[in-house]
């Protein structure tokens, strides 16, 4: 046990120390399929800071996982494209790197949660051997040293007797449990930045509970940024501190967690919000958004929101889309109208 | 008595674990369901809630009759379904629809909607002659805010929401009483899941239905249902009125199950009481001795071990609860 984990062999060319851990610029990604080109993500832009926890908020087909796919760099080429934008880890694009160069990133510096753990894992090999592989091909460990480690971060996510579990197969884990392997396997060299898509959405209620204080533990003593995709706003109303809510691969408003819970500026959260049963309050009718997302082959010109909304006019739905409006230094909404959607605080 | 419409008295469901293929041997069982006492009445809602595993889609099959019960009885408008002739029971069925969870795999993508919807009739022909059926199928289109022009199309037309309210249409088509929803929002967006519970208390409304709503969201529950039953591996712990168990809970694992639900709320961040269980459910093949959440309760005493807690009222918040230490916690608001 004499390795030193934290030593990063794979050393990467041009990091710049004091940037920040994770910057997504004016991102485009696209689908080329049969049925036409659909455009997944245009244009989204975010910054993490280390420590902090930004929640990507979007319903299914909205580009959140294309989003994280595409900074992970698995997106899936073809159909998937990135057509334009920048991904940078502490001031490297990402983007420009050549794969051998992006595999040093992947899993040392930036790691990722799925959500369906038991897919995400390979089921002919033990739990312990697909831990073990990750400090044997970066760190280059024997085999004993690294099932040693392998132990060590089962411990780390409090799997119970880790010494006996760590020769089990994934289908012998329960739901709970093979999350805690794909929090084990993503921590396991120490990544700055944790990009965990839909972490708890398979996992029963007291089991998400288990998981997202296990998160929130680990991400306060590593200062490691965590960047959630998710579509239950009651967790991101628990652990997030920046939000980024998405609509048609684009970010229709972004601000702190207080701000948008309390006064949202952009007639889609606004909508989301008042569309979700509360347990803590009683029978208020749920208002709910009418008509459906549209297709990504095919988005409404103007403000992709517009068929869907109250408050659209006629400027809504002529090009160019509404640009992220200043709400207030520190929040952003794609709405021409934000300020009567917002009101008066 | 007069206006329960659904009763379940002890129903147990457990399937064999099998030894060997020529000379079968049983040497266990899967105790999916252990001695369920319900009642429906006229135009309420039931909730059923509880984690995945505790038996609430067994409950489910076996009301609508697609599981038969192990022993114990099932009444159906004050008819002993297990009781009565094939032909009874048949005609007992048709008050009682399902809704099923994924509107992606329930519609058989063969069939037209209007063939999907209509299907039920071959089966109870004599609720509506066989000339008025495509006009039934479409004022059922109409009723769940379809297009009645929609009828020829296949469900892959559909999108997930629109599919679930076609899901919605054929359980209505044999003017049941009782409609069962299994999961009928979990697999929808936010925005979705709203149009669908509109439609489900709209319904309600127009047509007096009776639901018995299973769900794991608890919020949704909350929304929804008029009286609460929770479960855990296979028994009702604590049932009652919707703001008894959201209020004022009495057993420990309906404490823990609702402080584990986020309230979407940044300010009642370290407000509530929170209660992180430990461990997982245990195996419902071996469950444990007495009160079967003991092994993960932090009251649990020698007493639960040997004595299996009884569901009855037994301090002032009046509802059962099958705690042997029940006692008013409020976890879903704010502390102070």
């Amino acid at each position: 046990m004499s390795t030193d984990v934290n030593v990063k062999i794979d050393a990467l060319a041009g990091v710049d120390p004091d940037a920040l851990p994770l910057q997504v610029k004016d991102l485009h990604v696209e689908f080329r399929t049969r049925n036409g080109i659909a455009r997944a993500v245009n244009g989204v832009s975010f910054d993490l800071r280390a420590g902090e926890t930004r929640a990507i908020l979007g319903e299914s087909g909205c580009g959140k996982s294309v989003t994280a796919q595409a900074i992970m760099g698995i997106l899936d080429t073809p159909p998937g494209f990135i057509t334009g934008g920048e991904i940078l880890y502490r001031g490297v694009d990402l983007l420009k790197l050549p794969e051998s160069e992006r595999r040093k990133v992947r899993a040392n510096r930036i790691a990722m949660i799925f959500q369906d753990a038991l897919s995400a894992l390979n089921p002919v090999f033990t739990v312990g051997f697909q831990l073990a592989e990750l400090f044997r091909k970066h760190r280059g460990m024997s085999r004993q040293d690294a099932k040693a480690r392998a132990v060590e971060l089962l411990d780390l996510v409090k799997i119970p007797a880790a010494r006996q579990r760590v020769n089990d197969y994934p289908h012998q884990f329960s739901g709970g449990m093979r999350q805690r392997v794909m929090i084990a396997m993503a921590l396991a060299l120490d990544p700055e930045v944790l990009i965990a898509d839909e972490p708890t959405t398979a996992l029963d209620v007291t089991v998400q509970a288990q998981i997202m204080a296990l998160l929130a533990e680990l991400q306060r003593e590593r200062n490691m940024g965590l960047v959630l995709i998710t579509h239950d706003m009651g967790v991101v109303a628990d652990v997030a501190d920046q939000i980024s809510v998405m609509y048609a691969g684009r970010v229709i408003e972004e601000a702190g967690v207080d701000d948008i819970y309390a006064s949202p500026a952009h007639p889609y959260t606004k909508g989301l919000l008042e569309s979700i049963p509360r347990l803590d309050l009683k029978g208020h009718e749920l208002s709910a958004i009418k008509g459906l997302p549209p297709m990504l082959t095919n988005i409404p010109p103007g403000c992709a929101f517009n068929p869907r909304c109250g408050y659209a006019q006629e400027v809504c739905r002529q090009d160019p889309a509404p640009p992220l409006y200043q709400v207030s230094p520190s929040r952003t909404a794609a709405c021409h109208f934000w300020k009567e959607v917002k009101g008066d605080e | 008595m007069s206006d329960v419409v659904l009763e379940t008295r002890d129903l147990v469901k457990h399937f064999p674990l099998t030894r060997g293929i020529v000379f079968k041997k049983q040497y266990g069982a899967v105790q999916a369901v252990d001695g369920v006492n319900l009642q429906l009445r006229r135009g309420e809602t039931l909730g059923i809630v509880g984690e995945s595993g505790c038996g609430k889609s067994t409950l489910a099959r076996m009301l609508v009759g697609l599981e038969t019960p192990t022993s114990g009885d099932l009444f159906v408008q004050g008819k002993n379904m297990s009781k009565v002739g094939a032909e009874e029971r048949r005609r007992g069925r048709r008050n009682i629809q399902l809704v099923m969870q994924d509107p992606y795999t329930s519609l058989n993508p063969r069939m037209t909607v209007g063939d999907i919807i209509g299907e039920p009739f071959e089966v109870h022909p004599d609720v509506v002659p066989k000339g008025k059926r495509r006009a039934k199928v479409q004022e059922l289109l109409d009723l769940v805010g379809l297009n009645p022009d929609h009828i020829n199309r296949y469900p892959h037309q559909f999108s997930g929401g629109q599919r679930q309210r076609i899901g919605i249409a054929r359980a209505l088509a044999l003017n049941p009483e009782i409609i069962l929803c299994d999961e009928p929002v979990s697999a929808l967006d936010v925005s979705i899941q709203a149009q669908v519970i509109n439609l489900l208390e709209k319904l309600q409304a127009e047509l007096g239905l009776s639901y018995i709503f299973i769900a794991h969201d608890l919020s949704v529950v909350r929304h929804i249902a008029d009286r609460v039953a929770v479960m855990y591996l296979g028994k009702i712990i604590e049932i009652g009125t919707e703001d008894e168990i959201y209020d004022k809970p009495t057993h420990p694992y309906t404490q823990a199950l609702l402080s584990a639900v986020p309230v979407p709320d940044p300010k009642l961040r370290g407000l509530r009481d929170q209660i992180v269980l430990t461990g997982d459910v245990p195996s419902p093949a071996n469950p444990p001795s007495g009160c079967r959440f003991r092994t993960r309760c932090w009251k649990a005493q020698d007493i639960c071990a040997e004595q299996q807690p009884t569901l009855e009222v037994r301090d002032k918040s009046g509802h059962p609860s099958a705690c042997h230490f029940a006692e008013v916690r409020d976890v879903v608001h704010a502390t102070e």
